[in-house]
């Protein structure tokens, strides 16, 4: 007698699981993830459950949990990165270009820097993507004069939770287009936006360095010379006490004409190459970068900078990507990962800014070089973050005692001040801070009620901070 | 949600008049955690704790578990989840010492011990584990016993129980990789509490409160293994190799 044929697999009950973290690898979730492969795979990515929700997901850059769904779908949108560069008029500042959501920074250089071209904002890594650039409407060095990232943009695809796809701008339904700026990817998925890219001389800056003996000096610096600067940042160590407490090392630069980058890098002006020279060993052993092995790095590459210097040619990648040269260097924190704490106060409350400085120089926390910047105005994203005054991220590993409870009484100075921390670094804050914080929240959420009455759409950030 | 600090927002202890666990919880609940279901035999056992909790604003809240109805555990954590939503964590608090020398004299008890302390873990933590892999994150504490790392004559039943459970915690944890959710084995030394009432106490003894702090550093710095008070991991790594004449003597104290 035949032997029956076996019975058809009996589909899973729990669908396939991929542990997801973010860049600070602390709190990871498992996820159905899916990677659509073209525009028509990515609107058909939708799935036809949202028991527990849907999110995109680009370079995974973001610090703490935007970009996990724990439970649900996560689409990751990288393999969806398609641009087109717009004619132009040659005497326009600006050149359009449309972008896949999955595109990221580093490969629109690639084609951009070539062509005379860049991107109108590009935060301290060029692994993002678009999609990410406008979900955390990022920054860069250029704020004080540019804005942010969404500030640029023309327009953007969305597709909503129902999987209908609208398109928005800031004169085009400017509610969503403003609450999708800055709104973490909560509003729909993004699929492709259109956003005005500047031209450059060629592909190097002209760069001026100072060297700060303290917080006051560099703030002093900054106050009275960033509005001569296309990009300024300074780069400082909360290590230091006592009367170099805040030294920092502040440089601010423009992009070269044809005719000064000519010297380093001849004929050819807009020459690009950016490559990762080492990567990170798979795996670090805990407590390799400790109090004392980050002091001493701080003090050398505090010693090492020039007091001041002017005019140096820099190449792209080492203003504006240093950190990039290291692949993966997110895995030296070792296995209990790190975090960033990212805040932005009004420069009325420069004395907080102080305050705050002293304490975590106080506390020994073992922080590497923080990054200190100095904001314009705000756009109308209700969770946009940027905001005119200081801004000052730093990485701290999450192994350190108290650092909870000293992390939450900064939190306090920061929103005593009417100030607020950044949502995408964020994997930590007290939710109930956040409305405080994001005094417009409530606008954002009668938008997000309009398109995802169901919250179909959802993060394991939007699920901690209760968004 | 877990954040980056390891403190969670909602948990769910089985055995929640453990003090132990009401010391770990009363840490949670200074972070980061809002919600707290205390499943237990008698829920006026656990009034203190609740209206404790629930006067710091916490919604608390206590539920049926009896760790022998290994049928019920499924339920019981459905019914949490349905109180509290997402489990963030799970606590196998639940647990009973009994006196070596009655387990002598009646099998039968060890027996109920060990289908309290391991059996009891097995079925609360599979359906635990169930709960959290659906949900894609949350953390088992499987609090376990040093005891379980080398058995003693005069406590080999209640040991025996710990290291059932506390390979199958280490097993759970395993299975878990890649769903989001795991499983911490938490593996207290002797500490004082109603439990050992009376009894001699170890080298090394501590309290609930100790232990809990050793539990909360534990989980921000992202351990599998979480020794309380840390020092019984060095402890123990050495007795665990002792020759068997000299842990004899040893553990005979």
């Amino acid at each position: 007698m035949p032997s029956t044929p076996p019975e058809p697999a009996a589909s899973r009950a729990v669908p396939s699981s991929t542990e997801l973290f973010g860049w600070g690898r602390t709190a990871p979730s498992g996820a159905d993830v899916r990677r659509p492969t073209s525009p028509i795979e990515l609107q058909r990515a939708l799935p036809t459950s949202f028991q527990r929700g849907l999110i995109a997901r680009g370079l995974g850059r973001s610090y703490g949990d935007a970009a996990q769904n724990a439970g649900g779908t996560v689409i990751e949108t990288t393999d969806v990165a398609a641009f087109t560069i717009h004619e132009s008029d040659p005497t326009s500042d600006t050149v359009l270009v449309t972008a896949d959501a999955g595109a990221s920074i580093d490969r629109l250089l690639h084609a951009l820097v070539p062509q005379g071209l860049f991107v109108p904002v590009t935060p301290g890594t060029r692994y993002v993507t678009v999609g990410g650039a406008i979900a955390a409407d990022i920054h860069g060095k250029n704020h004080h004069l540019k804005g942010s990232w969404c500030n640029h943009v023309e327009s953007l695809h969305l597709q909503l939770a129902d999987g209908s796809v609208v398109e928005v701008g800031p004169d085009l339904d400017s509610e969503l287009f403003w609450a999708t700026a800055g709104g973490m990817g909560l509003t729909g998925v993004i699929l492709d936006a259109t956003f005005r890219c500047p031209r450059i001389g060629s592909s190097q800056l002209v760069v001026d360095t100072d060297r700060a003996a303290d917080l006051d000096a560099v703030c002093q610096l900054m106050r009275d010379g960033d509005h001569l600067y296309d990009y300024s940042v300074a780069w400082i160590d909360l290590m230091a006490t006592g009367n170099n407490m805040g030294r920092s090392v502040l440089t601010r630069g423009r992009f070269a004409s044809a005719d000064e980058a000519a010297p380093k890098i001849g004929a050819d002006p807009y020459v690009y190459k950016a490559n990762e020279l080492v990567s990170a060993p798979p795996f670090m052993p805990a407590g390799l970068l400790n109090n004392l092995s980050i002091r001493a790095f701080n003090e050398l590459w505090f010693r090492k900078a020039p007091v001041e210097r002017r005019d140096e040619i820099q190449s792209i990648p080492t203003f504006f990507h240093p950190l990039d040269m290291v692949r993966g260097w997110n895995r030296t924190y070792g296995p209990a990962g790190f975090l960033q704490w990212q805040f932005v106060i009004p420069f009325d409350a420069t004395s907080t800014l102080t305050t705050i400085v002293d304490e975590i120089s106080q506390s020994g926390c073992t922080s590497f070089l923080a990054v200190l910047k100095s904001f314009g105005e705000g756009n109308s994203g209700p969770l946009s973050f940027p905001a005119g005054g200081w801004t000052l991220a730093l990485d701290i590993p999450t192994g350190i005692q108290g650092l909870g409870p000293l992390l939450d009484r900064l939190d306090d100075l920061v929103v005593g001040v009417g100030g607020r921390i950044y949502l995408a670094k964020d994997s930590r804050v007290r939710p109930e801070l956040i409305p405080e914080m994001y005094p417009r929240l409530d606008e954002w959420r009668e938008v997000r009620e309009r398109v995802d009455p169901n919250r179909r759409i959802m993060s394991d950030l939007a699920r901690r901070l209760g968004l | 949600m877990r954040d980056a600090l390891g403190s969670v927002q909602s948990v769910l202890v089985l055995g929640g008049n453990s003090e132990i666990a009401i010391a770990i919880v009363d840490r949670l609940v200074a972070s980061r955690c809002k919600k707290v279901v205390l499943g237990v035999r008698s829920p006026a056992s656990a009034t203190t704790t609740l209206n404790r909790l629930r006067s710091a604003g916490v919604d608390a809240d206590t539920i049926v578990f009896d760790a022998l109805d290994h049928a019920s555990h499924a339920q019981v954590i459905d019914a949490a989840a349905e109180r509290i939503g997402d489990l963030d964590m799970v606590i196998l608090a639940f647990g009973v010492l009994g006196e070596q020398s009655e387990f002598n004299a009646s099998p039968v008890a060890a027996a109920e011990a060990a289908r309290v302390n391991f059996v009891g873990a097995v079925s609360s933590g599979l359906a635990a584990a169930a709960k959290l892999r659906t949900q894609g994150h949350g953390t088992i504490l499987a609090i376990t016993s040093v005891a379980g790392v080398r058995a003693r004559a005069d406590n080999f039943v209640y040991g025996s129980t710990k290291a059932g459970m506390d390979a199958f915690a280490q097993g759970l944890g395993d299975s878990l990789i890649g769903s989001g959710a795991r499983c911490v084995v938490v593996r207290p030394g002797f500490v004082h509490t109603r439990m050992t009432e009376g009894m001699k106490p170890a080298p090394f003894a501590t309290t609930p409160d100790k232990i809990a702090d050793a539990v909360i550093n534990g989980l921000q710095k992202n351990k599998e293994i979480i020794w309380a008070p840390p020092i019984m991991s060095i402890l123990f790594t050495v007795l665990r190799h002792l020759p068997r004449p000299i842990w004899r003597k040893i553990s005979a104290g």
